[in-house]
């Protein structure tokens, strides 16, 4: 059964590839425009796009149509089946990832009873981007694709453990893997027994939110830590050799990453589809559940791009110093804490 | 079906062609990576070619030359008068930095000097130039180290100069406004206290990017440290301007040589840094372009009354004789060697470019650096390609 209709197993499979894909692409787009558009135009004191629609809003139509009729060239001395492959890899792992964010009550594409790990599934399926990522760097046969995959790769391995470390707090405190239960946990929790607001994660886990947030960042690759595309360096690193449509699937990942990242933190520490004041089990929040979750996904997705048009970038070496030598031991830190106190409490 | 020669010499060539590429692909001993001549770090088509070991430098070498334009042999069949027009162009960002030395020079050799007034706005031109280059090279530096935001706030700050050099000359970057002997126009009214003005919001810009760029402790990181030259060596491989001054050695022409042009009527400070890193550089630029907002506005409030043109003969023949004219400009000393035979057009024309010896001293400071090191050393060197090749 879903969403109280009675489909059949193939109808229910197609509903929910077509709703996968949405998720995918909606944030996406919505934060390529409202972000990379329209908020850093104006932190760089100009318009942006305003000829293509309403204050320049179908410019993103314009960009796919003008990827899509480039020629999709591939240099002779690539490898062609995985020059190819490298981009629907990128992007499938982002399709994966958005399997288990739960939507609302019921809108959720994959059973939970069935299917319980949450949050351990979405670490582990994260990482397999920067298979994508190498292949692209290596296939494309260009140097400067493949320092940029190279660093791409010491980078996710850098960031991954932080990323997961600073999870494991929210884990301890919520007492389970599964997001949708992680939400539920949030919104029944009380705060020395004043459960107005629910206990959203960010008030406890604050430090480990900081930490996801700086691990999110260098996942994503973006400033201050985009050596990987960096263009006054490697001139887009691994995807420099792309045109056309895969150029605009690495594109589409890089931004439904960020929103996939977005969601998952939005989930794990400001309560997901639910906010307070809203009946936790009623059906309506099926319909307002997804715009509330988008609604803190914003949040996260404004503070990524903000960082990334204000700050310059760190080296390559730096960014790991940066991550073995504080983010990681901060994060066993707060785990050591979290377990701590959720023993005394 | 026959083979002809050319399509033979065709196949050999590809052939030779292919091997080379090989070599260059070859890993055994480092990897060869060519920055440029197509690469955004280069201001254009500079080529460095690197061999590293990961992302070591082992050694670089630079490679200059795929933009020459052949100038000095142009000037020599061009009268006196046509040559500010070409020579403009070196230096494209420095408005009339590049005419001055020249100016100067073949005064110099028809024994004329310009009026005061005249001498007063070319020199609050040429500060005028070298705060629109030095604003720009404020906001590429952000770029080459990854902040694309501060370049954004340099194009906008930088458009106030550009539009007081094109309210009196009516060029943006090629004004061509020195003639032999003065200036062609004098300045519109009004233009004096818009041009004050202006500096203050230039100072206030030079705040915005101590905060904004040099205040920021990734930019520190990134650029603290880095690519060191010392004294001596800035000295042996001729580095001159902001490059020489930020390792610590006191050397200005502004103050130094006795010109005709009204520094010696301004009272500035020539700005030095004992580090010798990038930052150093980035730094002394930064207070460079507050020295030259703090000489434009004394010299637009003391500025003398009188005539803007010395006399000179309608048609301009310049005696026979040599001399060499260097000024301070944006990048470094700028010199034009002119010899002159007593014809319309000089007989040879040398032009000593800072461009051209601050990129050389790119091997001696990229040895054992790491990639991204390469671009902010190349970035606080400073260096406009028309420049280095002229």
């Amino acid at each position: 059964m879903m969403l109280g209709l009675e489909l059949a197993y193939w109808q229910e499979s197609i509903l929910r590839s077509l709703g996968v894909l949405a998720a995918v692409l909606l944030p996406a787009g919505t934060f390529v425009y409202v972000f990379l558009f329209k908020m850093v135009s104006f932190m760089q004191n100009r318009l942006g796009p305003m000829e293509a629609g309403p204050y320049g809003s179908m410019q993103l139509l314009a960009e796919v149509g003008k990827a899509l009729q480039k020629e999709d060239v591939v240099p002779d001395a690539a490898d062609r089946t995985l020059f190819k492959m490298a981009p629907y890899l990128v992007v499938a792992t982002v399709l994966l990832t958005y399997v288990v964010v739960p939507f609302g009550p019921d809108m959720v594409f994959i059973d939970n009873q069935v299917f319980g790990t949450g949050i351990f599934y979405v670490m582990a399926v994260s990482s397999i981007s920067v298979i994508g990522i190498i292949l692209a760097g290596w296939a494309s046969a260009s140097k400067y694709s493949l320092l940029g995959a190279l660093r791409a790769a010491g980078q996710l391995i850098a960031y991954e453990l932080p990323l997961v470390l600073s999870v494991v707090g929210v884990v301890i405190q919520a007492g389970t893997l599964d997001l949708q239960r992680i939400i539920v946990a949030q919104a029944t929790g009380e705060i020395f027994g004043w459960g107005a607001i629910g206990n959203p994660f960010i008030l406890t886990q604050f430090i480990g939110l900081l930490i996801f947030m700086i691990a999110m960042q260098a996942e994503l690759a973006q400033t201050p830590f985009d050596m990987p595309v960096a263009e006054s360096e490697v001139v887009g690193g691994y995807h420099v050799e792309y045109t056309g449509l895969r150029f605009l699937l690495f594109f589409i990942g890089e931004f439904a990453t960020a929103g996939a990242f977005s969601a998952i933190a939005a989930t794990l520490f400001l309560g997901g589809w639910w906010l307070p004041g809203l009946d936790l089990d009623a059906n309506y929040m099926n319909v307002v559940g997804p715009l509330v979750l988008l609604a803190k996904m914003m949040v996260f997705g404004g503070i990524i791009f903000f960082i990334r048009f204000t700050y310059p970038r760190l080296r390559e070496d730096q960014l790991q110093r940066f991550a073995w030598k504080f983010l990681i031991p901060l994060a066993l830190v707060n785990i050591t804490a979290t377990g701590i106190l959720k023993v005394v409490f | 079906m026959t083979v002809t020669e050319s399509e033979q010499l065709a196949y050999v060539a590809a052939k030779a062609a292919d091997a080379r590429v090989n070599v260059e692909l070859e890993t055994d001993d480092g990897m060869t990576l060519n920055i440029g001549p197509q690469h955004p770090a280069t201001h254009g088509t500079l080529r460095i070619v690197a061999k590293l070991d990961g992302e070591q430098v082992l050694w670089v070498e630079p490679i200059m030359g795929y933009m020459h334009r052949g100038y000095e042999k142009l000037v020599e069949v061009r009268t006196y008068p046509q040559i500010t027009t070409l020579v403009n162009r070196i230096d494209w960002l420095a408005q009339t930095c590049n005419e001055t030395p020249f100016i100067l020079a073949t005064e110099q050799l028809m024994g004329v000097e310009a009026p005061l007034r005249a001498q007063y706005l070319r020199t609050i031109f040429h500060e005028m130039g070298r705060i629109a280059h030095l604003t720009m090279f404020l906001g590429d530096m952000g770029v080459q180290i990854g902040a694309l935001t501060p370049m954004f706030y340099a194009m906008r700050d930088r458009e106030f100069v550009l539009n007081q050099t094109e309210s009196v000359s009516g060029g943006r970057f090629h004004p061509n406004f020195n003639r032999i002997g003065g200036l062609k126009d004098d300045i519109p009214k009004g233009w004096l206290d818009e041009t004050i003005r202006i500096m203050r919001k230039m100072e206030a810009f030079c705040d915005q990017m101590e905060e904004l760029l040099l205040g920021n402790e990734i930019f520190e990181q990134r650029t603290r440290g880095i690519g060191i030259i010392p004294a001596e060596i800035a000295q042996q491989y001729g580095l001159t301007g902001a490059n020489l001054r930020a390792s610590g050695v006191d050397w200005d022409l502004r103050r130094d040589v006795d010109s005709p042009m009204a520094w010696k009527h301004a009272d500035f400070n020539v700005v030095t840094h004992t580090d010798g890193d990038c930052y150093a550089r980035t730094w002394i630029r930064l207070q460079e372009t507050r020295e030259a907002c703090k000489i434009v506005t004394q010299l637009c409030e003391d500025l003398p009354a009188g005539p803007i043109m010395a006399k000179v003969p309608r048609i301009i023949k310049v005696p026979a004789g040599e001399a060499y004219v260097a000024t301070e400009n944006p990048l470094g000393e700028m010199g034009y060697y002119v010899v002159s035979q007593g014809d319309l057009g000089p007989f040879r024309v040398k032009i000593r470019t800072a461009s051209f010896h601050n990129i050389s001293i790119v091997p001696w400071v990229l040895r054992g650096v790491y990639v991204p090191d390469i671009i902010s050393i190349l970035g606080s060197l400073y260096f406009i390609l028309g420049d280095i090749d002229r």
